[in-house]
């Protein structure tokens, strides 16, 4: 056990440090609180991953010969964490960065690798996750979108929701039936789909916040080359299962450092109001809530850095990253909520509003945080899996 | 970095299991929790033949001069056999203590029996006041001609029955100051204080100008404060991850009850009710974890945040720990609930540890001193 960072790992944080203080543009911190259009804000963040990759960062993780650098699990934690750590833009690409690559490197043919993987990392190609469907949410292995095969194509018809940066994406990993005799597990295919052929449809869905992050996808009659399956016809499942499990396992390390300076950031605020008659960060009760949150948050660390370690050794991500995906989703609600009650009736204020404290961002964290327990998998999933795969109780459903 | 046991430590910890598998069985904790001490000086002396009780002292103490992450190893083992006895008062509390403050003379005289197992020990800290801050000790010692003299009531104080020193926490003019007295000795009395977890037992001690000798002082001011502080650090670390032991045998022992107790046809796991609870009791046992292991290698690295490491694995696991007990009995349904079933002894362990240094209330106040106050705006 030594849980501090290796004479080389602290090297290369100082040099992502270096780097990413020397790179993050100017102008961003300000245009950050900014209320761009969607597509402005996207190219711009496109333009910040395409730095990221020319300076060597991006998928330090990958096998170097598809454009990444071969580092250790651990050296891409460190950058997700500087990154988060010195509020740099965010990557737009990060679907195919964080899922769709690794999935690529785990079940793709080579030629797939050669053809997908640098594209993925330069943000030239933005890549979306067409899994989920109207009628399969939970219940995902019971969806309907159907493959046809014709030759040396697949024919696919149905409907994708819930498909964060569909509108953006020139490519989607796309979930399929093949096999409709098949029990439902069994009859699943993982596509790749391009998103700018005939027959491809991107609705906008908005989201409670007032954005449209998200979308409904629509397939009529699009062709899909056979050898853009992923892995074997009908074993979809076992490749949208790796896919899950990098979705729940390691989205989570940059995601704990800005709850902390989140919470950070919350404490600085609670010097600022009042309750009682005397600054918030004094009551009793208020000093209470916010020491919880810091606990938890600490505590979300320290069940990352465990699990890298674990990751590190065993090579994938296991359903262990559920527990994951339970408490930080449940943590951030509850965050929130204590950020809601400290800053009392300026809480509810939005960004349109001049007297919202940090530009109504309190605001928007309280609403966008009530999706946390229901994206990438519900909290009633997430125990379900915990139940099954991890204690080994009996399915429930 | 890296965040798991070292082959040693998880050597250490699989022997542990296999000792206390063999020599204290459930049957053998029922057995010691109806005597008078809840104390075996039979399976004491085989502990201290593995070097236990005197784990993490100095090899001058004669001690195995391991890490708290070792002691925390070790004392999951413990939790989760549910081990009676004197093992925190004695080591945790009154070794560390001894060891951080005392001088060669006093460790020679005091540490070395508790590393060989020959002697049990104990603090007494609390008084009427029942409260955990250093500020709130008020037993009077003064200084008469070449002795001290002690005057006053401690309360909660962990198996002083079978202790053979006794240390006390006591105000000397205005400053904190530590004693050392013995069991047995004119004006030492000891009463037990029945409580809820019969397996550690409380103890009321009464001083009535108790004699201490000068050499018998430990510490006094700013070093007595340290001291206590990071006595009552290590201490909360061991106890933490005790519970944590006792929340893993309570989760296993309701995972597995779930897959064969059977209504309506099938095993009660497979109901989402049930699976859920049993989600959330290792989400917190596994939590509780990582908190307590990184509190015992940040206080054996002397890391800056080492003290609110303490409070956050406390805070968290004081609540977690009643929790997973209170899934644990409600998945047993009635069976959780009778006397023969042992969850209730793991729900009234969890009780006592949630209170023991300070509760998750408590934790979270330190917290807020460490975290919130070091943040205030400079003006």
């Amino acid at each position: 056990m030594d849980l501090n960072l290796t004479p080389t790992e602290q090297q290369f944080r100082d040099q992502v440090r270096d780097w990413l203080q020397n790179n993050i543009p100017a102008d961003w911190p300000e245009r950050r609180l900014l209320d761009e259009p969607m597509e402005e804000r996207f190219e711009y963040l496109r333009g910040w991953q395409r730095k990221v990759y020319e300076g060597g960062w991006a998928g330090l993780h990958w096998p170097k010969q598809y454009g990444g650098r071969g580092a250790t699990l651990m050296e891409q934690v460190i950058f997700t964490e500087e990154m988060a750590r010195a509020g740099a833009p965010t990557m737009p690409g990060v679907l195919g960065l964080a899922l769709v690559g690794p999935t690529l490197i785990g079940f793709g043919t080579e030629s797939q690798k050669r053809r997908f993987l640098t594209p993925i990392l330069s943000g030239e190609e933005i890549w979306c996750q067409g899994f989920s469907e109207p009628n399969a949410g939970s219940d995902l292995a019971s969806l309907r979108t159907e493959g046809v095969r014709a030759g040396d194509h697949f024919v696919v018809n149905g409907q994708k929701v819930w498909t964060s940066y569909g509108w953006a994406s020139d490519w989607c990993e796309l979930l399929v039936r093949t096999d409709p005799e098949a029990p439902k597990h069994k009859g699943l295919t993982a596509l790749l789909v391009d998103m700018h052929s005939p027959g491809v449809e991107v609705r906008p869905l908005r989201q409670m916040t007032g954005e449209s992050e998200f979308n409904e996808l629509f397939f009529n009659d699009v062709r899909v080359p056979a050898e853009n399956v992923v892995g074997q016809v009908n074993d979809g499942w076992n490749v949208a299962l790796g896919t899950l499990g990098h979705e729940r396992g390691l989205l989570g390390a940059g995601l704990q450092v800005s709850y902390k300076r989140n919470f950070d950031r919350l404490v600085e605020v609670a010097y600022t109001v009042e309750r009682n008659g005397k600054p918030a960060a004094q009551d009793p009760l208020i000093r209470q809530k916010l020491a919880q949150c810091y606990a938890e948050i600490e505590i979300m660390r320290l069940n990352q850095m465990r699990a890298i370690s674990r990751i590190s050794a065993s090579g994938v991500p296991g359903p262990e990253g559920s527990i994951q995906k339970i408490f930080w989703s449940e943590l951030n609600q509850r965050v929130q909520q204590v950020a809601m009650e400290l800053l009392g009736p300026y809480g509810q204020l939005t960004r349109e509003c001049d007297r919202a404290i940090d530009h109504g961002q309190w605001a928007y964290n309280y609403l966008r945080a009530r999706g946390n327990t229901i994206e990438a998998g519900t909290s009633e999933i997430q125990r379900n899996i915990v139940g099954h795969f991890v204690l080994g109780l009996p399915k429930s459903y | 970095m890296r965040f798991d046991l070292s082959e040693t430590q998880q050597l250490l910890k699989s022997s542990a299991r296999q000792f206390l598998t063999a020599e204290c069985p459930m049957a053998e904790v029922r057995r010691l929790m109806e005597t008078e001490v809840a104390y075996d000086p039979g399976l004491w002396a085989r502990m201290a033949e593995q070097g236990w009780t005197g784990i993490h002292f100095s090899d001058a103490s004669e001690g195995q001069g391991m890490g708290l992450v070792e002691v925390a190893a070790l004392m999951e083992e413990m939790g989760r056999a549910l081990l009676p006895g004197p093992y925190l008062s004695t080591v945790l509390l009154a070794g560390t203590l001894l060891e951080a403050a005392g001088t060669a003379e006093q460790k020679q005289k005091y540490l070395v029996p508790i590393a060989n197992g020959q002697a049990r020990a104990t603090l007494a800290l609390l008084e009427s006041s029942a409260s955990w801050q250093q500020d709130a000790v008020r037993l009077q010692a003064r200084r008469e001609g070449s002795v001290y003299k002690l005057d006053g009531t401690k309360l909660f104080v962990p198996d002083a029955s079978v202790s053979d020193f006794i240390l006390c926490a006591a105000r000397l003019g205005q400053e904190l100051a530590l004693f050392m007295t013995e069991r047995g000795n004119t004006g030492v009395g000891v009463k037990p204080q029945p409580a809820i977890d019969s397996t550690r037992r409380l103890d009321e001690v009464n001083f009535v100008a108790a004699e201490v000798p000068p050499e018998d002082v430990i510490a006094t001011g700013e070093r007595a404060r340290a001291a206590l502080e990071y006595t009552l650090d290590v201490a909360t670390v061991g106890l933490v991850a005790e519970m944590v032991g006792g929340m893993q045998k309570v989760l296993e022992t309701s995972v597995d009850y779930a897959k064969t107790r059977k209504q309506f046809g099938k095993p009660i796991g497979q109901f989402q009710a049930i699976q859920n609870y049993c989600a959330d009791m290792l989400v917190w046992t596994e939590s509780a974890r990582s908190a307590a292991y990184y509190a015992a290698w940040a206080l054996t690295e002397q890391a800056p945040e080492a003290k609110s490491a303490v409070s956050v694995a406390k805070a968290y696991a004081s609540d977690a720990c009643r929790e997973v007990g209170n899934r644990g009995i409600q998945i047993h349904g009635g069976m959780g609930f009778t006397w023969e079933n042992d969850l209730h002894l793991y729900y009234r362990r969890a009780k006592a540890s949630e209170i023991a240094f300070g509760d998750a209330a408590f934790h979270r106040e330190r917290i807020a001193r460490l975290v919130i106050d070091r943040a205030a705006p400079t003006r």
